[in-house]
């Protein structure tokens, strides 16, 4: 008899215990889930912050070496400025911090401390400034990719030299600049300007940024109309029958296409059959519409399903015909369900990558584009390009540009939230 | 200038459609009859008369201009018969360049010129051209519309029939997307597969498409062509990769939904399951990177640290990161299809005495088994279709390997690799990105298929 009891007892035990495990293992299961969720935004924020600021280096350009009255700048034109020869006299500027060094191979280095875009900075301070230069001006200069990953301590010091990129010349150089407290820190506006460099300190998002925006135009101008009329159809007037059920299945088959397809779409279709300009934000809105296109309808669909018939049927029963029904009473119900569907799909296309690897967005652009026909980047392409750089200070960069991507998709998505609560009805 | 050109059609669209409610409000009073339909109806018709047409044909001689252009221009290059059609287009642009500026060759000097003055007069003058019928269309179509308008004229029919016409055009644009799709797939793999036969496509065991080129540089025989495109590493790639990622989210995701569904209190389920669904919100260049940049680095100092050679594209950390990328697709999914268990079987379950676990592992999931498989195939079928971050973390290179630790290729990888940057459109190399695209959508979509249908026919209707 206590036998059997002690047999229940046991057997109990062993289940409440494998109940308690089960419930270890689905929190921790859950933990795992949440648990990435903060690696990858600690990952990504911890590398990516310091490209928000850059390394500048304080020099005094001594611009009476350079002419005789510095008030003649103010008489010269751009252009002049522009043809003033600065190269040599940039150089001796920078020469003078270090008065004291003779060797060529010292004064390079020096030299190396510095972007490669040093004449073209000072060149720009006095074309802004020119009206009124003094005999010496202190100029920040921007540092090299190498120094201001160093100064960042992004980039280790005690390695061998020859497994450096900073040579231990550069270092004693620049821990003298640091001690006289000529090295600061400025916040890296041109990051956010310009575009694409093959130097990283010179290297921006600006360029893709635009990119993406007029990507994102084109797929907004094409898809939100389409989407929503063709939803409207669907949903109010298409008859039931065999061409309705195609269109049905093939729009649930189209969320479902990896995205890659679409790419080879928009390569077979759009720019070899259509011969629309590779590169160009107008075909990677085409082809991200074309994406993005299922989406707004399904959401579109589903908020209209969610206008309870007696709307319909009050309009009709004032005298509205059908169309004015839909139009005037029906859609404008279910227009914040059919936005959040839009910022939701937009957002997917400002992420997505793939499609726009195959037509061509990978293209190395410098310039700014000005319209949609332009060649450029877009913001995920510019992480995958990048990416695949070997250089320290792309690796701060990339993670910058993930953190800007990150930061529109989810302004974009608390504006889909945003709408949602403050338009939803309950009917 | 088509920017300024469909600016100034939507100015005459709207200011026409005030002359048709104007017009209307006039015959309305004048007339003493009434119109048979609301005054700005009628400014629709004249606006639709105004915009649609002209935009129609605005679209057509965009469409085909370059085609005429480049046949005049290049009419004397034709007539002499002696160039090839892809020496022409080169030509053409040859031309284009010298027209804008930038000389590049200095030979026929006499043709080039005459072809690049022939070039700045036609883009003058079609330019022109362009304005002058477009613009014309427009407003002799609102002339005409507007004396159009009368007492017997039903514009609110017109107007609603356009509509519905327009709508349904836009629901085509489905239609018309899935053709596009399987037209240019299915046209360069026959292309392709007219080159090498199918079945070393499908069975064959070595990926080189680089070869393809030594072949058309040397002179190997045809039977190393064939033996270039055998897609099979690249199916075992998707596959070890898929399986990896299958390993990570199915429990993890399954376990999640659970402790979602049942355990959960409403507050942590508030709070959870939003972040949770911030994974399926990121996009894949953000976890390509992670991965190539933080994972395969790490997985390749732990194994190497336990002894294994680890490659740094290992299969490992992109099938791992994947599988965290595809969690919520499976922890979502399923934990509506838990949820939507009907109440009375979990209190059954418990009145039998049963502990949550029992309740769950022998009633729950049974009854929810239909909506976990399909949610699992759904998740399949997303990680093969997924591109990004394989091409930053998983290998370029087709080799035929089962180990994890090894680097591996996939479809979408090659796809990508084949097709970025320039490429010629007649080499088989090309087109047999295209012939792996066709797969890659066959299988996603028979995936999607059949997890529809499980999820279809094995629900069991609680009512």
């Amino acid at each position: 008899m206590t036998d059997r009891i002690e047999q229940r007892i046991n057997s109990l035990n062993k289940r409440l215990n494998s109940e308690k495990r089960f419930r270890i293992y689905c929190i921790g299961a859950m933990s795992f889930a949440l648990a990435w969720v903060l690696i990858l935004f600690l990952n990504i924020f911890s590398s990516g912050y310091s490209a928000f600021y850059r390394t500048v280096i304080q020099v005094d350009v001594p611009f009476l070496n350079l002419i005789e009255d510095t008030t003649q700048f103010s008489e010269m034109s751009s252009e002049d400025i522009n043809n003033l020869s600065m190269y040599s006299f940039s150089k001796k500027a920078i020469y003078r911090l270090f008065p004291d060094i003779e060797e060529k191979k010292d004064k390079k280095m020096l030299i190396r401390l510095f972007s490669i875009e040093f004449e073209q900075e000072i060149r720009e301070f006095l074309k802004s400034n020119k009206s009124n230069i003094n005999e010496t001006e202190t100029i920040y200069l921007t540092a090299s990719d190498d120094v201001d990953q160093v100064n960042k301590g992004n980039y280790p010091r005690d390695l061998d030299e020859d497994k450096r990129r900073i040579k231990d010349i550069q270092l004693l150089f620049f821990d003298d600049l640091v001690d006289r407290g000529l090295v600061s820190y400025e916040f890296n506006l041109p990051f956010l300007m310009r575009g694409d460099s093959r130097e990283p300190e010179l290297a921006g998002v600006g360029g893709s940024i635009v990119g993406s925006l007029f990507t994102i135009l084109v797929v907004l101008i094409l898809s939100f109309p389409i989407g929503i009329f063709a939803a409207i159809y669907l949903e109010e007037f298409a008859p039931k029958n065999k061409v309705t059920d195609f269109i049905e299945i093939n729009i649930n088959n189209l969320a479902a296409v990896p995205s890659i397809v679409f790419g080879l779409l928009g390569l077979g279709i759009i720019l070899n059959t259509f011969g629309l300009p590779r590169s160009t934000p107008l075909v990677g809105g085409i082809v991200l519409s074309l994406m993005t296109l299922p989406t707004i309808i399904i959401a579109t669909r589903a908020s209209l399903r969610a206008v309870p018939p007696s709307i319909r049927e009050g309009a009709l029963a004032v005298g509205a015909t059908k169309m004015q029904a839909v139009m005037h009473h029906v859609v404008p119900v279910a227009m914040p369900g059919a936005l959040t569907g839009t910022i939701i799909g937009l957002a997917q296309a400002l992420g997505e990558t793939a499609p726009l690897l195959l037509i061509g967005m990978v293209a190395f652009v410098v310039d700014v584009p000005q319209t949609p026909l332009d060649a450029s980047a877009s913001l995920p392409v510019q992480v995958y390009l990048w990416s695949e750089s070997a250089e320290r200070g792309y690796v701060e960069k990339t993670s910058a540009t993930i953190m800007m991507l990150l930061g529109f998709l989810i302004l974009m998505n608390l504006a889909a939230v945003l709408i949602r609560r403050k338009f939803e009805t309950k009917w | 200038m088509g920017f300024i050109l469909i600016s100034l059609i939507i100015l005459i669209g709207i200011t026409s459609y005030f002359l048709g409610n104007l017009r209307a409000k006039n015959l309305r009073t004048s007339n003493q009859k009434n119109l048979k339909s609301l005054s700005h109806y009628y400014g629709y018709y004249v606006a639709l008369w105004a915009v649609v047409p002209a935009l129609l044909i605005l679209l057509m001689i965009t469409s085909f201009k370059s085609f005429f252009i480049e046949q005049y221009v290049l009419s004397d290059f034709i007539a002499l018969g002696s160039y090839t059609e892809t020496e022409l287009s080169l030509l053409f642009t040859q031309i284009e360049n010298t027209a804008m500026g930038i000389k590049l060759f200095d030979e026929n000097t006499i043709l080039i010129d005459g072809a690049v003055n022939k070039l700045n007069y036609i883009n003058k003058t079609s330019e022109n051209l362009t304005y002058v019928t477009v613009l014309g269309l427009s407003g002799l179509l609102v002339l005409y519309s507007i004396f159009n308008i009368n007492h017997k004229l039903n514009s609110r029919k017109i107007v609603e029939k356009f509509l519905l016409v327009l709508y349904f055009t836009c629901s085509l644009v489905a239609i018309m997307t899935t053709v596009g799709i399987i037209f240019s797939l299915l046209y360069e793999t026959l292309r392709f597969f007219s080159q090498v036969p199918i079945t070393d496509f499908l069975f064959g065991l070595n990926w080189s498409p680089q070869r393809v080129f030594v072949r058309e540089a040397g002179d190997l025989d045809t039977r190393d062509l064939a033996n270039a495109f055998g897609a099979v590493p690249l199916f075992a790639g998707t596959f070890l990769i898929a399986l990896i990622a299958m390993c990570v989210s199915v429990p993890v995701g399954l376990l999640t939904a659970i402790y979602m569904s049942e355990y959960a209190s409403p507050k942590v389920r508030d709070w959870a399951k939003p972040i949770i669904e911030i994974l399926a919100g990121i996009p894949t260049v953000v976890y390509g990177f992670f991965a190539a940049l933080t994972v395969a680095p790490l997985v390749r100092d732990i194994g190497q640290g336990a002894g294994l050679t680890v490659s740094s594209e290992s299969a490992l950390a992109a099938g791992f990161v994947m599988g965290i990328m595809i969690i919520p697709f499976i922890s979502s999914l399923s934990d509506d299809v838990i949820k939507s268990v009907p109440q009375s079987l979990r209190e059954g379950s418990y009145a039998m005495g049963a502990t949550k676990r029992e309740t769950i592992v022998k009633v729950l999931l049974p009854a929810a088994l239909p909506g976990i498989v399909g949610s699992f195939l759904l998740a399949v079928s997303r990680a093969i279709g997924e591109t990004m971050i394989v091409v930053m973390a998983a290998g370029l290179n087709a080799k035929l390997t089962a180990n994890p630790l090894d680097a591996a290729t996939t479809i979408t990888t090659q796809i990508v690799v084949i097709l970025i940057g320039d490429q010629e459109f007649d080499s088989p190399k090309t087109q047999s990105a295209f012939a792996l695209g066709l797969t890659l959508f066959v299988v996603t979509l028979a995936l999607n298929f059949i997890a529809l249908q499980v999820v279809k026919k094995y629900t069991e209707r609680y009512d």
